[in-house]
């Protein structure tokens, strides 16, 4: 910095101030472009979709300029076009619950499924472990439409899994998984499954081991000591890992377009069927928002708990 | 034979390595049938009639599949490469600097395409792109550009932060001593330096970009298909191995791009 030694104090702190002017502008003009492209293509849409979820229904799509509360309305209930009698919409909530069921169920299996592989992976000696890794990083990368078809293919009726099944003998007619909730459930494990033991394997490579053989040395089971001494000690890595499979799930729409059929939607499904046959736009802003919220608040509960863990363990 | 006690050993879980071992099972097996079935001399898909690379040129002179590769290609080149530039200087504007007043909201925007759903992004741009196409009728690829991009900004963003917040001052600092102008410093000692993590995030970017179905789903005009869209809508009618040969080949760009992305990031200083 081309400082003149000035004796006085103050000159001193205002050259700093001005450099960290400086330096803020530099950095905020620095983010500008990026800041820029989001806000159109990113942020800017959705306080657009706000408007028109705020809309009326055009007759062939699209809306027309005028203020309603209608499309909220529909998201939860339904209007008798005759008699005017007001009901739950069943369809919309049934299709909701079947999201949020398998999204639970996902995260769930995931885990389940999950939580010995990070842990597997962790307890590899350190030269293997990236090989590992990378193994797991790899399905990640590729293309879910791929990952999902590839899916379709093997539980179809003359797929793979049918094929493999009646070769062995445990079934004689092959079974009827494809555009089922099971495939759905299926797939969108296997799709997602990486979120969640990349998360868990980050904290598991902190655990320190030595409190595991401490637990053993008081005469802990195998049991106790995953519970009560492992467990709590990656549970953030369990919390991401969760949070990163179902999120992706609730918003999911290729996986069950592809597996459902057609006929088993979920929320990304019932959105596109709004802009597409339904001819319903605000409806379908106001579904989008729907999730949206719920997205916001899982992802709320998780940074809370986050901030409660680390409030927790002193750190 | 002995069957020897295995010793004791505080790090094993039992059955843990066994369900490990299902999961990367479980994670390759489906692949397999896919790849194979490439290269079936056959029409169908679950009958294997022989070793044939038909549908690979099938696919290769499907003038739908040929249009749909290059933009694919061209679109995914554009938007990681303004993506990745946009994105560098994102992170040299929030990293490695005195905390400033909404550099946390910054941040926030630049991860905003990550946290909410793809679908709800898609809706979104649909509703505005309708409303600009019908104000200037302009049907073109900016729409789908400029989607892409932003998109792409926080995958291209966070290798390149992430390598930032790895080097020091040191070495800028002593360039500048030496008279090096801020610019020549830029250039000759930190955007070398920086390298890796930019090459990273614009691979990571393009796989992205080359990847999107649902955004670029609900954002094309009507002929404007990209490999997976048109891929999405082929899945819709009578599957052939065609699909089988088209995956391979985006599979494999996958891999070989993945594989780069890996050894780069693991060169750490």
């Amino acid at each position: 910095m081309s400082s003149q030694p000035t004796g006085d104090r103050q000159g001193f702190e205002s050259l700093e101030a001005k450099a960290y002017q400086r330096e803020v502008r530099r950095n905020l003009l620095l983010s500008t472009p990026a800041l820029i492209v989001l806000f159109c293509a990113a942020s800017g849409p959705l306080l657009i979709m706000l408007v028109f979820s705020f809309l009326t229904a055009g007759d062939y799509g699209g809306i027309k300029w005028q203020f309603s509360t209608e499309a909220w309305f529909q998201v939860a209930f339904y209007k008798d076009i005759f008699d005017e009698t007001v009901t739950i919409a069943d369809a919309h909530l049934s299709i909701f619950w079947r999201s949020v069921k398998l999204s639970f169920l996902t995260t769930l299996v995931a885990f389940l499924l999950g939580f010995p592989t990070a842990y597997f992976i962790a307890t590899r000696p350190v030269e293997t472990r990236n090989i590992w890794l990378f193994l797991v990083t790899i399905p990640f990368w590729t293309n879910l439409l791929i990952r999902t078809f590839a899916i379709l293919e093997i539980i179809r009726n003359q797929g793979l899994v049918n094929t493999v099944l009646i070769g062995l003998g445990v079934i004689d007619q092959p079974l009827d998984m494809l555009f089922t909730d099971i495939a759905i459930l299926l797939g969108m494990t296997y799709v997602y499954i990486p979120l969640m033991i990349l998360p868990i394997y980050a904290s598991m490579e902190r655990l320190d081991f030595r409190l595991v053989e401490a637990a053993y040395d008081l005469y802990a089971s195998r049991w106790r000591v995953l519970m009560r001494v492992i467990l709590p000690l990656v549970k953030p890595g369990v919390i991401a890992g969760s949070i990163l499979v179902f999120i992706p799930s609730l918003g999911a729409y290729v996986t069950p377009r592809v597996l459902g059929g057609g006929k088993h939607l979920m929320i990304g499904n019932l959105i596109e069927l709004q802009f597409g046959q339904g001819r319903n736009w605000p409806l379908g802003a106001a579904l989008s928002l729907t999730l949206l919220v719920i997205v916001m608040v899982a992802l709320m509960v998780y940074v809370r708990s986050v901030q409660k863990e680390g409030a927790g363990h002193g750190h | 034979m002995v069957i020897r006690p295995r010793p004791f050993s505080i790090k094993r879980m039992p059955g843990f390595s066994l369900l490990a071992l299902a999961c990367f099972f479980a994670l390759y097996m489906p692949l397999a049938p896919l790849v194979v079935y490439s290269f079936n001399a056959g029409n169908n898909i679950a009958l294997w009639e022989g070793l044939s690379l038909r549908w690979y040129v099938a696919a290769w002179e499907n003038d739908l599949v040929q249009s749909a590769a290059i933009r694919s290609v061209v679109v995914a080149t554009i938007a990681s490469v303004i993506a990745t530039v946009l994105a560098t200087m994102a992170a040299l504007g929030t990293t490695r600097t005195r905390p400033y007043r909404g550099q946390t909201s910054i941040y926030a925007m630049v991860n905003q395409p990550l946290m909410v759903p793809e679908i709800v992004t898609a809706v979104a741009l649909l509703i505005l792109f309708a409303l600009i196409k019908e104000s200037t009728g302009y049907h073109g690829y900016a729409y789908l550009v400029i989607a892409h991009t932003a998109f792409c900004i926080p995958f291209a963003y966070l290798p390149i932060r992430a390598r930032l917040e790895g080097m020091d001052h040191v070495l800028e600092t002593a360039a500048a001593d030496l008279y090096a102008t801020p610019w020549r410093t830029f250039t000759k000692v930190t955007l070398p330096l920086l390298l890796p993590g930019i090459l990273a995030g614009a691979m990571l970017a393009f796989v992205i970009s080359l990847d999107d179905v649902v955004i670029t789903e609900f954002v094309k005009s009507a002929g404007q298909d990209t490999l997976p869209t048109y891929m999405l809508g082929q899945l819709r009618r009578n599957i052939t191995p065609e699909i089988n040969a088209i995956s391979t080949v985006l599979l494999g760009v996958s891999v070989i791009m993945v594989t780069v992305i890996f050894f780069l990031s693991r060169k750490k200083t």
